[in-house]
């Protein structure tokens, strides 16, 4: 007869992909890349929306240099387009998950040989199209520095009383193909009260892919908050996490909260 | 949706508690869920039976407590479960704000053996 013995864990299940996903920001904070989780339904114009961001960031701030992770559960085929437009694009397939999470991500950075190395000054921006699904990928973080929400008229203003999380969880939401409002019963008032209700601050740009306008505010939130990442700060601070696992000589204190 | 890399994960941290503690088999998993994670308890008991083959934790009791999500009122503090379509507080029908009520998903303890 063996003993049972309880032990008390609280242990979160998504640790592990929280890790990884901190270990990978870290990482392309390092690097002066910062990291877009977009994410949205089938057909709400994530392809598109990454497209007109890029092109107006060429004009917006220059200094900036755009990478694209294509997450697909099948296909390679906005990566093609992607790439035949000169814009330097990976592709990722999960076959059947629904979600993109933290230790692929890590993974396929590895083998990507992306080239981060970015002059001084310059800065990235690394757009990373999640699949296609509104529910799942509100859930893992990947590594993200910004999680953008595309949203869209066509799919009723309902959304965010139905998908909470994913309006709650995101820094900036994109409402798109807002040319169509004339066609459609979208009701702007009700879908703005429940955005606001489960995120009180966050930017809502209307664009439309159509007639490109909106984007050029995007890329000018998104450009302002790469410009002001730190490479430097964090290589200092990535030494010193290190440094941590050995010693403690520091007679000054890094912020750790990250 | 996702239950099953979410049930692998599940396994393996029990498993990684069982062997550093010098057991044998995992007789038991208590696992706290809120809603918010809209994950279904028969997919992950059904996965768990399928992934938990020939590991310790093959035949573990798996308990799950679920949280039902709650919004708490801005206005007069009303902590309230949220009507289809709506967030308005049931008290004072000011829109309410997420809380952590219905965010837990963690192990609380295993059993083992």
């Amino acid at each position: 007869m063996h003993d049972i013995r309880r032990i008390n864990l609280e242990e979160n299940i998504l640790d592990e992909n929280d890790h990884i996903a901190e270990h990978i920001n870290e990482h392309m904070s390092m690097h002066g890349v910062l990291v877009v989780n977009e994410m949205g339904a089938p057909g709400v114009g994530k392809t598109t929306s990454i497209k007109n961001i890029i092109s107006n960031l060429k004009e917006v701030e220059p200094k900036i240099r755009p990478y694209v992770i294509e997450g697909d559960i099948e296909s390679d085929i906005d990566t093609k387009h992607l790439t035949e437009l000169g814009i330097d694009a990976y592709q990722i397939n999960t076959f059947g998950a629904c979600h993109l999470d933290a230790p692929l991500i890590d993974h396929q950075l590895d083998h990507m040989h992306m080239d981060l190395d970015l002059a001084e000054g310059q800065r990235g921006i690394l757009f990373i199209e999640n699949i296609g699904n509104l529910v799942c990928p509100a859930e893992f973080s990947i590594g993200e520095h910004v999680k953008m929400l595309i949203s869209t008229v066509t799919e009723g203003s309902d959304k965010p009383y139905k998908y909470p999380l994913a309006f709650e969880k995101a820094d900036i939401i994109i409402l798109s193909k807002v040319d169509l409002i004339p066609y459609l019963d979208f009701d702007e008032d009700f879908y703005m009260k429940g955005v606001r209700a489960l995120n009180k601050d966050v930017p809502v740009f209307k664009v439309s892919g159509k007639t490109g306008e909106g984007y050029k505010e995007v890329a000018d939130w998104l450009a302002k908050k790469a410009m002001t990442l730190n490479p430097k700060e964090h290589a200092e601070l990535h030494a010193h996490m290190h440094d941590h696992d050995h010693h403690h000589d520091h007679d000054h204190h890094h912020n750790h909260d990250h | 949706m996702h239950e099953y890399p979410i049930t692998e994960q599940i396994i393996k941290i029990a498993c990684k508690h069982c062997t550093e503690n010098k057991a044998e088999k995992v007789t038991k998993i208590k696992l706290v869920l809120g809603d918010r994670s809209g994950l279904v308890e028969e997919s992950i008991r059904m996965y768990f039976d399928v992934i938990g083959e020939g590991t310790p934790c093959e035949g573990a009791d798996v308990e799950v407590e679920r949280v039902k999500t709650k919004m708490r009122c801005p206005k007069c503090g009303e902590l309230f479960y949220r009507e289809l379509l709506s967030f308005a507080c049931p008290k004072c029908g000011t829109d309410g704000e997420p809380t952590d009520i219905g965010k837990e998903f963690y192990i609380e303890y295993i059993e083992v053996e």
